[in-house]
C-alpha cells in the first residue's frame, strides 16, 4: 500500500467539504461518535440534511463562519491506498493555502459547479495547480444533480476548461461528473449518468500511477545532519562519520562515484546506513546516511550528487514568488532569509519583473510589488551559492521559502525558473 | 521492503518523513526535548528518534509531564525503556506545581489534572530553556488538530493561535524563533491510529500491558468504563463491576476510559482497531468531551 496526497480547491459554494465528507463517509473513515456529532450541529442549525462539511471545517470561528480558513489534513484508506488530504480553501484570500497545499500533493481536485461553469476562480485553482506542478489534476464536475444529469452540459464544460487548460501546459487532466450531495460517481458509479464512461472519482483516485512522479534520474542528496557517535567505548564507532538526509532525487548505490558540493571533490558512497541495516540502493523520500570512501570536509547545506549531474551552483535565482503575508510587501532591495533544501542563506531582491494576474494570467511589468495572495516573477540575489534545479524538475531542489528577519514569519514561497 | 518500481509502501513514507523532521530538529535548535509519556504515540515516535541518529545516541532528553495520576504500568514501562536507551528523562510534576501553588487541584467527583498538566508543562519548558518539544499528536486525532502545522509555532506564553500559523511548504521548516519562544514539533502528524499499531506490529515494539485485555475492577461513567483506583473520585451510585478490557489510550487514570475487549495480540488490536466506528478519543476521552472545542481551546493555552 502506497500514500497519494491530494489537495482539494474550490469554496464552500462548490460543495468541496461536502465531498470530502463523503469520501470519508463512504470509505468508512468517519466513525460514529464524529458522525453524531455532525448531525446534532446539523439539526441545531436547522439544517435538512446532515452537513457534510461539518467534518472538516475544525476551528471555532470556522464553524461559527461556515468558512474555511487553514489547510487541513484528512486521512482516509482503502485496501489499495493511504490518502492524505490538504483541504484548502478557494477564494482568492486563501491564495496562500492553496499554494501550501498543493507544494506536496500528488494530485489536486478543482471542484466546479455544472450549473455555473468555469469561473474566474476555476481558472485560479488550475494555475495554482500548474504553478506548483501538481502531477495529475481532476476536474470534478460536481451539482450534476441539479443539470438533469446532463452529458451536454458536462461536455460544454469539459471543452471550456480544456481550451484554458493547454494554454497552461497542465498536467494529466482527468474530468468526472458528479454530486457529492447525493455521491453519484463519488465512490461507485452513478446510474444517473450511463452516458459517463470513464471511473468513479475514489476508483481514480486508487489507481492513477504516481511512482513515476519523482526523479529518480538526477542524484541529489543534500546533507541535513552529520551522524558522529563519539563513541569512547565502542571503537567501531570511534570514527563513524555519517551523512544524514532525505534522498531529493535519483537512485544512489553503495559505491556510486559522487561529487559534493561546494567542494567539487569526487569520491565513492562506501554504505548506505540505516538503524535497519545497510541499503542496496536509496531514493525518495527515503531518509538514509550516506558514508564516504574518502574524508572530505562536509557539513549541513552541502549537497551530494554525481560528477556528470550536477545542480546549478548559483546566487542569483529567476524564481515566481507566491507572497504570503499582509504585513510587508515584496519589492525591490526587499532582504530577506531563504531556506532552500538544507541550506539558509540571506538574499536581497534585486528585481520584480513582473506581477502576474493569477485570474487573467495578464503578466503587470509596472508592478514595483507584490502584496498578500500576489504571485511574481523575481530575481534575487543570496549571499551565498545554493545548489538547485528548475523547479519543472525537482520539486524538492528547486522550492524555497521566504522569512522575514523582522517578524521570524514564513512571508514567501518560490519555485526556481532560471538561476546562474 | 522496496519493489523494482520504486514505490515505497506508506509506512515507510510516513516513517522517512518523521526522520527528516526529527533530524531538521536536531539540526536548527540548541535545546530540543521529546514528550514521552509512554503511550503508543509516543514510543513510536522515541522508535523514530532512535532511527534518525542511529548509531549516535538520541540528542536530545526525553520529558513526561507527570500527573501523579498515570497507570502504574505505563510509568514502570517508561522507565524500563529510558533505561535500555540510556537517555536521560527529565519528569516535571503536577504535584509540585500543585505544591508551590501555581495551580489548583480542582475538587469533586470529575476533578482531573488534565488542564493543570499546561502549566506544569509550560513551567519545565521555560526552566530547560527548551526551544523545541516533540509531541506525539497525529492530525487524525481531533478535528484541531488537522489543523495544525507539523512545526507549531508557541509566543513566550506558550499559546498557539490557530489564526496566525506560519504556512508550510514542501518539507522546509521554518526553525526561527525568538528567546522565550518554542517550537512543538509532531514528527507523527499524518499517521493514523491503524498506522500506529502496523507500525508497532512490524517493528515488534513493545508496548504497556494495558494495552492489551487484562481482568480490571471498573465503574461506568459517561457510557465509559473507568478504573476503580484510589485517585479516580467515584459517588456511591457508581457501583465497581470486574470486566475484561483494554485501553485504547493512555491518559490519566482519572479521565481515560478502558474499552472492552479481548484483544490480547498487536494482530488482535489492529482487527479491532479497523473494526470500530469511534473514534479512539470519543471512546476513551472525558477530556475531549467538554464541548465541541474543547481541543482547540487547550491548545490556544499551551496544551500538548
Amino acid at each position: 500500500m502506497d500514500i497519494l496526497r491530494f489537495a482539494t480547491a474550490g469554496s464552500v459554494d462548490d460543495g468541496k467539504s461536502t465531498l470530502i465528507g463523503r469520501l470519508l463517509f463512504d470509505s468508512k473513515a468517519i466513525f460514529e461518535d464524529q458522525l453524531e456529532a455532525v448531525e446534532r450541529t446539523s439539526r441545531d442549525r436547522g439544517t435538512e440534511y446532515t452537513d457534510l462539511s461539518l467534518l472538516t471545517d475544525g476551528l471555532r470561528a470556522e464553524r461559527e463562519q461556515g468558512i474555511t480558513i487553514d489547510v487541513a489534513y484528512r486521512y482516509f484508506a482503502t485496501p489499495r491506498r493511504k490518502f492524505i488530504i490538504a483541504d484548502t480553501p478557494g477564494h482568492i484570500q486563501y491564495t496562500r493555502n492553496m499554494v501550501t497545499g498543493a507544494s506536496t500533493a500528488d494530485l489536486a481536485i478543482i471542484l466546479i459547479d455544472a450549473r455555473k461553469g468555469v469561473l474566474e476562480q476555476s481558472r485560479r485553482h488550475a494555475f495554482l495547480t500548474t504553478l506548483l506542478r501538481v502531477p495529475h489534476l481532476v476536474l470534478a464536475v460536481n451539482k450534476m444533480d441539479l443539470v438533469d444529469y446532463s452529458e451536454a452540459r458536462f461536455e460544454e464544460i469539459r471543452e471550456e476548461f480544456t481550451a484554458f487548460a493547454s494554454k497552461l501546459n497542465a498536467s494529466d487532466l482527468t474530468f468526472i461528473p458528479i454530486s457529492a450531495l447525493h455521491g453519484d460517481n463519488v465512490v461507485s458509479r452513478s446510474e444517473n449518468m450511463p452516458w459517463y464512461e470513464g471511473t468513479s472519482l475514489l476508483h481514480h483516485l486508487e489507481h492513477v500511477h504516481i511512482a513515476s512522479d519523482r526523479n529518480l534520474v538526477d542524484v541529489r542528496f543534500p546533507v541535513q545532519y552529520v551522524i558522529r557517535p563519539h563513541n569512547a567505548t565502542n571503537q567501531s564507532l570511534h570514527d563513524y562519520r555519517g551523512y544524514a538526509g532525505q534522498v531529493a532525487g535519483g537512485v544512489l548505490k553503495p559505491g556510486d562515484e559522487v561529487m559534493h558540493l561546494p567542494s567539487g571533490l569526487t569520491t565513492r558512497i562506501r554504505s548506505i546506513d540505516t538503524f535497519d541495516g545497510a541499503l542496496d540502493e536509496a531514493f525518495p523520500p527515503m531518509s538514509v546516511t550516506l558514508r564516504l570512501e574518502d574524508d572530505i570536509d562536509i557539513s549541513r547545506g552541502d549537497m551530494i550528487c554525481r560528477p556528470h549531474n550536477q545542480p546549478q551552483v548559483a546566487q542569483e535565482i529567476d524564481a515566481m514568488v507566491a507572497w504570503m503575508t499582509d504585513g510587508v510587501r515584496l519589492q525591490s532591495r526587499s532582504k530577506l532569509v531563504l531556506k532552500h533544501s538544507t541550506r539558509t542563506a540571506r538574499t536581497v531582491v534585486r528585481d520584480l519583473q513582473y506581477r502576474l494576474d493569477v485570474n487573467t494570467l495578464h503578466r503587470d511589468e509596472s508592478a514595483t510589488s507584490l502584496g498578500l495572495n500576489e504571485i511574481g516573477r523575481v530575481t534575487l540575489r543570496t549571499t551565498q551559492p545554493l545548489f538547485v534545479d528548475d523547479y519543472a524538475r525537482n520539486r524538492q531542489t528547486g522550492g524555497f521559502i521566504l522569512i522575514d528577519e523582522a517578524t521570524n514569519s514564513t512571508v514567501g514561497a518560490g519555485m526556481i525558473v532560471d538561476a546562474h | 521492503m522496496l519493489q523494482r518500481d520504486y514505490t515505497t509502501s506508506q509506512l515507510d513514507v510516513l516513517e522517512a518523513e518523521a526522520i527528516h523532521v526529527m533530524r531538521e530538529v536536531a539540526a536548527e535548535f540548541e535545546r530540543p526535548c521529546l514528550l514521552f509519556s509512554g503511550g503508543k504515540d509516543s514510543i513510536v515516535m522515541l522508535r523514530v528518534a532512535e532511527k534518525a541518529f542511529w548509531p549516535a545516541p538520541i540528542p536530545f532528553p526525553l520529558m513526561h509531564v507527570d500527573t501523579g495520576h498515570n497507570f502504574p504500568e505505563v510509568i514502570d514501562f517508561r522507565d524500563r525503556r529510558v533505561a535500555e536507551l540510556n537517555a536521560r528523562l527529565v519528569v516535571a510534576s503536577v504535584q509540585a506545581s500543585i505544591d508551590a501553588g501555581r495551580v489548583m487541584e480542582e475538587t469533586g467527583r470529575r476533578a482531573s489534572r488534565n488542564r493543570l498538566q499546561t502549566t506544569t508543562l509550560l513551567d519545565a519548558i521555560e526552566e530547560h530553556e527548551y526551544d523545541a518539544v516533540f509531541g506525539g499528536a497525529r492530525r487524525d486525532e481531533e478535528k484541531a488538530r488537522a489543523k495544525e502545522r507539523v512545526f507549531s509555532f508557541r509566543d513566550d506564553f506558550g499559546q498557539w493561535d490557530p489564526k496566525n500559523q506560519r504556512p508550510e511548504l514542501w518539507n522546509l521548516y521554518n526553525t526561527r524563533i525568538r528567546k522565550g519562544e518554542h517550537i512543538r514539533v509532531f514528527p507523527l502528524s499524518n499517521w493514523t491510529e491503524l498506522d500506529i499499531w502496523h507500525y508497532i506490529q512490524r517493528e515488534g515494539i513493545e508496548i504497556p500491558s494495558i494495552y492489551f485485555a487484562h481482568t480490571r475492577k471498573v465503574f461506568e461513567r459517561d457510557g465509559m468504563l473507568l478504573a476503580d483506583a484510589e485517585v479516580v473520585q467515584r459517588g456511591e451510585d457508581e457501583p465497581i463491576f470486574e470486566a475484561v478490557v483494554r485501553y485504547r489510550t493512555v491518559g490519566d487514570m482519572t479521565c481515560t476510559g478502558a474499552v472492552a475487549s479481548t484483544a490480547t495480540t498487536v494482530e488482535q488490536i489492529i482487527d479491532e482497531v479497523a473494526a470500530t466506528r469511534i473514534t479512539e478519543r470519543g471512546a476513551t476521552r472525558a477530556d475531549d468531551r467538554a464541548s465541541e472545542a474543547a481541543m482547540e481551546d487547550r491548545k490556544k493555552e499551551g496544551y500538548f
